[in-house]
């Protein structure tokens, strides 16, 4: 962590120079690159090495192996207490005398405004590309058991959040792994926090913030030609820094309007590109579940599809990273169960229906392309991936399949981007703010100095290639993965003694709905 | 030989009668659907720290006096939806922002509304609640049952009032009790 930050500090130093004269920008960004690459490589390597003699991450495994367990160990959470979700969310349980505190809704939404975004666009993308129709069915059932892990962390987070006697609530993995962990007189509860901070930290500044002010900026200079990063960082940099550190709320309130907005157009523009192609969708599922199981011939066959599928579940709705523990516990309730039932709801609306439409749509679209003798998948010259027809891949395959529905979509599908970009940055500097704070304390001073490094490095993701730092900050959001599994492994039976007294009593008939 | 039958009610609604020149004797009172007797008029005021609401408090002070035995409820809405899109950061200050709302909203118009009020010699209370103003009004007015809601008109101020209708419209159209609207 030491090393990452003095490595953020010369580049702040460095980065003067390049703002006079640009044409350094190369060996400047190829500089950081190599520090980075050599003295951080190991530990991406580390994160994302794969099994022996497979091609499969072991970190991916470790996420869906916790999601099964989780599923199994709580009675299938996810399916029995869907409608239960909706109820909450809907509001029938709150107290009406408790309105003006944060609904279920609210904390709900917060929470996936950090998680909806670029994966569901370009990620999804690179899965179908890669893996075929086939890695939509694993992305699903992924999904649907990352529900059982959200509703884990959620509950915990809610029950051993810090409430300040100003009101104010402070809540996440930290919090749960040094209470939780003294409740149940284990050890080690506090080195797991401080090791789970340094990494939330780490990943708020690279995939919550370098990697989207990355993509953001490619996403415009594919529109606009190319231009300078620093231009994109630095407007970037300047609205986020005024939402963060100035405190401008209509900023973030119209962002948080347009945001769920841009969602919801998202899912109608795909609908009505599936309706329109109605006839097809029997096929597209035919496609998918042939594709589960034999991989139509993609890179990889039917393990390709499987390695997409999971991979980019698991990297879309952050299930098990612990990031949602933090988001969702601001709400106002007392049943800390009551918001993990809430955010199981989560990975169902990133996963399971959003990321399902963009998969629906490229293989709808027939920009994948198919040997007609055959029925199997026609790869590029590498061999890596599935040809497409105009070659594209990533958040320009997606761009591709919009636009035979809709020429003008890429341009929203743009303006998509950059605002979701916008909201997890806004979000990520939430959760490092508070691995932060609870590293170095509470107080102006130091909520200041994390904030002014957040804002400076959206300048450093925008205007630099800098793949390895890239590759670090996303290792590091999946190193939170590791520690949060690993306390929640600990702490589950407590989510479940829980659990069972919730459900009890709203079968008792001792929680009811309010009257409205 | 006829009888003359005398049928007479008073205020708090009871109705009597008087056979003859005997006793009046009580035929039956009125009361509210939660079973207690409607001893006392509520009135509900709807206030906005504007002058609409200041006028539709006299309003109200004024018919109290008339009415004789009369309490006064005065309301003042925060607009607030459980429903709004937040950043975690608000999340995180909302319980505390909370009483700042409902501290402010009672120092500055609901306590000086009560206090000039009572002066008349009525029963005042101040209500101040976080939500949907129309909402509200009609759920206390049911609550409390009522005989009527004052508000004072706002006029509509934005696009969507212009289109959907204000606060006034929605609270007619949705209100279980009769609706006085000071102009």
């Amino acid at each position: 962590m030491k090393r990452f930050l003095t490595s953020g500090m010369a580049a702040a130093a460095l980065s003067l120079p390049t703002l006079a004269a640009a044409q350094d920008a190369v060996s400047f960004d190829q500089k950081v690159n190599d520090v980075f690459a050599s003295s951080t490589g190991w530990f991406v390597n580390l994160i994302f090495m794969s099994l022996p003699g497979t091609s499969f991450p072991w970190i991916v495994l470790w996420l869906v192996v916790a999601a099964s367990i989780f599923t199994i160990y709580f009675g299938f959470i996810q399916f029995k207490a869907f409608g239960h979700a909706i109820s909450l969310v809907k509001g029938d349980y709150s107290d009406p005398d408790d309105a003006g505190e944060v609904s279920h809704f609210q904390a709900l939404t917060t929470a996936l405004s950090g998680t909806v975004g670029l994966g569901n666009i370009a990620g999804v993308a690179v899965a179908v590309g890669i893996g075929g129709p086939g890695a939509t069915f694993w992305m699903v059932v992924a999904g649907l058991l990352g529900m059982a892990s959200k509703f884990t962390e959620c509950t915990l987070g809610v029950k051993y959040r810090n409430e300040y006697p100003d009101g104010s609530v402070s809540g996440g993995p930290m919090y749960y792994m040094t209470k939780g962990f003294k409740e149940r007189g284990l050890p080690g509860g506090k080195v797991l926090a401080v090791i789970f901070a340094i990494f939330t930290i780490g990943g708020a500044l690279g995939g919550g913030n370098m990697f989207q002010a990355n993509q953001a900026h490619a996403q415009i200079t594919q529109i606009t030609g190319d231009f300078s990063g620093l231009i994109t960082g630095g407007i970037f940099a300047v609205v986020v820094f005024m939402v963060i550190v100035g405190g401008i709320k209509s900023i973030a309130s119209v962002t948080e309007k347009v945001v769920p907005f841009m969602g919801v157009m998202y899912v109608i523009a795909a609908l009505i590109i599936l309706i329109v192609n109605a006839d097809q969708i029997g096929w597209a599922f035919g496609q998918i579940f042939a594709g589960a199981f034999t991989g139509l011939g993609v890179a990889g066959g039917f393990v390709g599809a499987l390695i997409q599928g999971f991979k980019r579940a698991a990297f879309s709705n952050e299930a098990g990273v612990g990031s949602a523990a933090i988001a969702h516990s601001a709400v106002r309730t007392k049943e800390p169960v009551t918001e993990g039932v809430v955010s199981l709801l989560e990975p169902f609306i990133d996963t399971v229906v959003i990321c399902t439409m963009t998969a629906l749509v490229i293989t709808i679209s027939g920009v994948l392309v198919m040997d007609p003798a055959t029925g199997n998948f026609v790869l590029n010259e590498a061999g890596t991936a599935i040809q497409t027809t105009d070659g594209s891949s990533g958040v320009a395959l997606t761009s591709a399949a919009f636009a035979t529905g809709f020429s003008w979509f890429p341009y929203v599908l743009a303006l998509a981007v950059i605002l979701f970009a916008f909201s997890t940055m806004i979000s990520w500097s939430y959760y490092g703010l508070k691995a932060w704070t609870y590293l170095f304390g509470e107080g102006k001073t130091t909520e200041l100095i994390f904030k002014l490094i957040f804002c400076f490095f959206i300048i450093v993701g925008a205007a630099a290639q800098l793949g390895a730092v890239i590759d670090f900050s996303d290792a590091m959001i999946f190193a939170m993965a590791v520690v949060n599994i690993t306390a929640l492994y600990f702490l589950m039976p407590i989510v479940k003694r829980e659990m069972n007294s919730y459900f009890g009593r709203l079968k008792s008939g001792e929680i009811v709905k309010y009257e409205r | 030989m006829s009888q003359r039958i005398v049928l007479g009610f008073d205020h708090p609604p009871r109705v009597f009668c008087r056979i003859g020149g005997g006793e009046n004797r009580l035929l039956f009172k009125a009361v509210t659907n939660r079973g207690n007797i409607m001893s006392q008029t509520t009135l509900i005021v709807g206030l906005d720290g504007s002058d609409a609401g200041k006028r539709a408090l006299d309003f109200a002070a004024s018919r109290a006096k008339l009415i004789g035995d009369c309490r006064i409820l005065l309301v003042y809405v925060i607009e607030w939806s459980p429903f709004s899109f937040q950043t975690a950061e608000e999340n995180e200050k909302r319980h505390a922002r909370r009483e700042e709302e409902l501290n402010l909203a009672r120092e500055r118009v609901i306590d000086p509304a009560v206090a000039a009020t009572q002066s008349d010699g009525c029963t005042v209370e101040g209500i101040v609640k976080h939500g949907d103003v129309a909402e509200i009004l009609e759920k206390l007015a049911r609550k409390h049952s009522a005989s009527q809601i004052v508000v004072g008109r706002m006029g509509e101020r934005n696009m969507k009032e212009r289109l959907f209708g204000g606060v006034t419209g929605r609270l007619v159209a949705a209100s279980s009790v009769p609706i006085t609207v000071i102009p």
